[in-house]
């Protein structure tokens, strides 16, 4: 299995306390490639994103970014990942705007106007000023994916991003997903049910 | 994107944050008179007695108030999911923690400090004293920050966490309470507190070099 | 010579050489002790100062050395399991803390009773006795962490973590309390210090510090055994050793 182009996970094997969540996990993506990751609740798709990103380590086996392990390139991999979790991860306090300044700005100087497009992307441009607090759950996880798109991250991991959206908002996630990847970038997406995903997405289904 | 930027938007974030909700800012500080109350009409005491307790009860009001804010270091970032962002920044955790922390000392410590001067009147400390009294407390603040984040990383997430981290930070922050108050009670005898004050910088020196790296070791094993 | 470092960290090995070890340690510890006790007890003449009640030395200032040393271990083993990733470090972590919680309480207790003939009191916050009680805080911190995650590995590594922090304080706890305690005591205050020693004093003592050691090793074998089983119950060797 190639993983000197992109990510790779090999043979991971995690433990909750006593129970067993991954069994030797195994998975690859490179470059205009999505990996949907489907399974029953409990079958460990949060756990496997996180080990993906770095957040856990798993007792056994290892993940690698362009065939290096990510304990040694850290940072690198951080910049080139944008990972979003089951909570839309926005301060409730701040308006969608300035969330997306603060989470953006740690990477790049972000330009106000970038950001808003990024909004705009997502529908929900007319919410950049208002405290996220006021913000249907449905608004939120579309503001959550603005911040994906401003991350200009080549690698994407989504655990569950169309929980509480609309039929209209599922198909633009969808078609931004789509977008991403046929643009050279890669995305694993962890979903319950059947996605409008691009064709030529591969299905990892995980054993409960 | 440099190390010091991150920490300038950090610490913009929290103060930002802060201020949007300011009855939760001026709680701890409330708290600390409250505190300090408690100690005359407990003791019944006259003032000229009084005073003779006040840096032991200032110092020990300060320590409790400063608790108070201590859990919600990280708890609110973990609790919306904000945390893990941070975490996978780009930046190192322990520049986060640095900048969180000391952020939390601008809004909880130096606040303490501020209001010193009301509850110092109240016990009887002599105006003499104020300056000792407001380095001692400035030291010990932020020692006390900086000991708490090790706490508040470690308990993050658990039941009923505060009690917990109250429990684990009030032991190792005797020291702290020791020549704090000892300081100022030698200043308010005429003494020198000068022994006091410099064991108690260089404790706030060696806790604010290694604790960042505690409290950032700690964050991640409570996130996993 | 990895090898053996790697046999150490495995839960057979280390299962099956505590249990060897265990009597060993606890013969030791009855010799030592003996002597001491009766050394100490009968042959040991009463101090000029403090008459028969010093006596009381025999268990308080081993309980004390032993509170001081365990707590050293639960932090090495834990700095050891956090840092290497070595299970069985969080394991002689977890088995010495109620230990050397013990035997913080028992400085405490005799301490306190050795105070009554001195001071006149029961508490009279000695710098030692107070180093010892927040010594007992920094234990009950470290078990409550531990006890309050669900996961246990989570559990033990933040255990791991505090334990470290706390055996850097330690020192400087100690030296605290001291500068504290000599602000407000005035010289007449006797202090639980050791008396001048001669022989006769002297060997009693070195034998109850060998003994408690000993005995701190065997209580410390057998409850890592517990500690062991526990752990790995799910393993296929804790089961034939359990129906053994």
């Amino acid at each position: 299995m190639n993983t000197a182009e992109g990510l790779g996970v090999e043979a991971v094997h995690v433990w909750r306390g006593e129970r067993h969540v991954l069994k030797g996990v195994t998975l690859a993506i490179r470059p205009r490639e999505a990996l949907h990751v489907s399974g029953r609740n409990g079958s460990g798709k949060t756990t496997l994103l996180k080990v993906a990103c770095g957040l856990l380590r798993p007792e056994q086996g290892h993940v690698t970014w362009l065939g290096r392990s990510i304990s040694d390139v850290r940072s690198e991999y951080q910049h080139a990942l944008a990972y979003a979790s089951h909570e839309p991860a926005l301060k409730a306090d701040l308006t969608a705007l300035e969330n997306l300044r603060f989470m953006v700005g740690l990477k790049y100087r972000s330009n106000g106007a970038e950001l808003i497009g990024c909004l705009e992307r997502t529908g929900v441009a007319r919410c950049a000023d208002l405290p996220v607090r006021v913000l249907s759950a449905g608004q939120r996880r579309r503001v959550a994916m603005a911040r994906v798109l401003g991350m200009r991250a080549p690698l994407w991991l989504l655990d569950e991003p169309f929980t509480n959206l609309d039929a209209g908002g599922s198909e633009i996630f969808a078609a931004l997903i789509a977008e991403h990847v046929s643009g050279g970038g890669m995305a694993v997406v962890v979903a319950h049910h059947e996605l409008v995903l691009p064709t030529a997405a591969r299905r990892l289904e995980l054993p409960g | 994107m440099s190390a010091t930027r991150a920490m300038i938007l950090v610490v913009a974030r929290e103060l930002r944050l802060s201020f949007r909700r300011p009855d939760q800012l001026l709680q701890p500080l409330v708290f600390f008179l409250i505190v300090t109350t408690l100690f005359p009409l407990g003791l019944n005491l006259q003032l000229s007695l009084l005073k003779d307790m006040a840096p032991g009860v200032l110092w020990t009001a300060a320590l409790l108030s400063s608790l108070l804010s201590l859990e919600s270091l990280f708890k609110g970032d973990a609790d919306d999911g904000t945390l893990e962002q941070l975490v996978l920044s780009g930046h190192s955790l322990t520049v986060i923690v640095i900048a969180k922390t000391a952020a939390h000392w601008l809004l909880s410590g130096a606040a303490l400090v501020l209001a010193s001067p009301l509850v110092a009147i109240a016990l009887g400390i002599p105006v003499a004293a104020f300056g000792t009294m407001f380095a001692s407390l400035v030291l010990g603040t932020m020692t006390l920050s900086w000991l708490g984040s090790i706490g508040a990383a470690l308990t993050v997430g658990l039941k009923r966490g505060n009690v917990l981290l109250s429990l684990i930070v009030l032991p190792l922050a005797m020291p702290m309470l020791i020549f704090g108050a000892g300081a100022t009670d030698r200043a308010i005898s005429g003494m020198s507190p000068a022994g006091a004050l410099y064991f108690l910088g260089s404790l706030c020196l060696f806790t604010c070099t290694l604790a960042p790296f505690a409290a950032s070791a700690a964050l991640r094993i409570t996130l996993e | 010579m990895w090898t053996w470092f790697y046999r150490l960290a495995s839960p057979p090995f280390v299962y099956r050489t505590a249990g060897t070890l265990t009597p060993w340690f606890m013969a030791a510890a009855a010799v030592a002790i003996g002597y001491g006790t009766i050394a100490g007890l009968l042959f040991a003449p009463p101090d000029y100062q403090q008459g028969d009640a010093f006596r009381i030395i025999y268990v308080h200032a081993p309980s004390a050395w032993l509170s001081l040393f365990a707590y050293t271990t639960l932090a090495v083993a834990g700095a050891i399991g956090l840092i290497w990733r070595i299970k069985m470090g969080h394991a002689v972590s977890a088995a010495t803390a109620p230990i050397g919680a013990s035997f913080t309480l028992a400085a405490l207790l005799t301490g306190s009773l050795w105070g009554r003939p001195m001071w006149g009191t029961y508490w009279a916050w000695d710098p030692r006795l107070t180093s010892e009680l927040i010594l007992l805080f920094l234990y009950v911190g470290v078990m409550s962490l531990r006890a309050a995650f669900d996961d246990p590995g989570r559990g033990d590594r933040a255990a791991a973590l505090l334990g470290i922090v706390g055996v850097v304080n330690v020192p400087i706890i100690h030296y605290s309390v001291v500068w504290w305690n000599s602000l407000h005591q005035g010289a007449t205050v006797a202090k639980i210090g050791k008396p001048a020693m001669p022989g006769s004093m002297l060997w009693p003592l070195l034998a109850m510090f060998l003994g408690f050691m000993c005995f701190y090793g065997a209580v410390l074998c057998m409850r890592l055994r517990g500690e062991v089983l526990n752990r790995e119950r799910q393993s296929a060797w804790v089961r034939e050793a359990i129906q053994s």
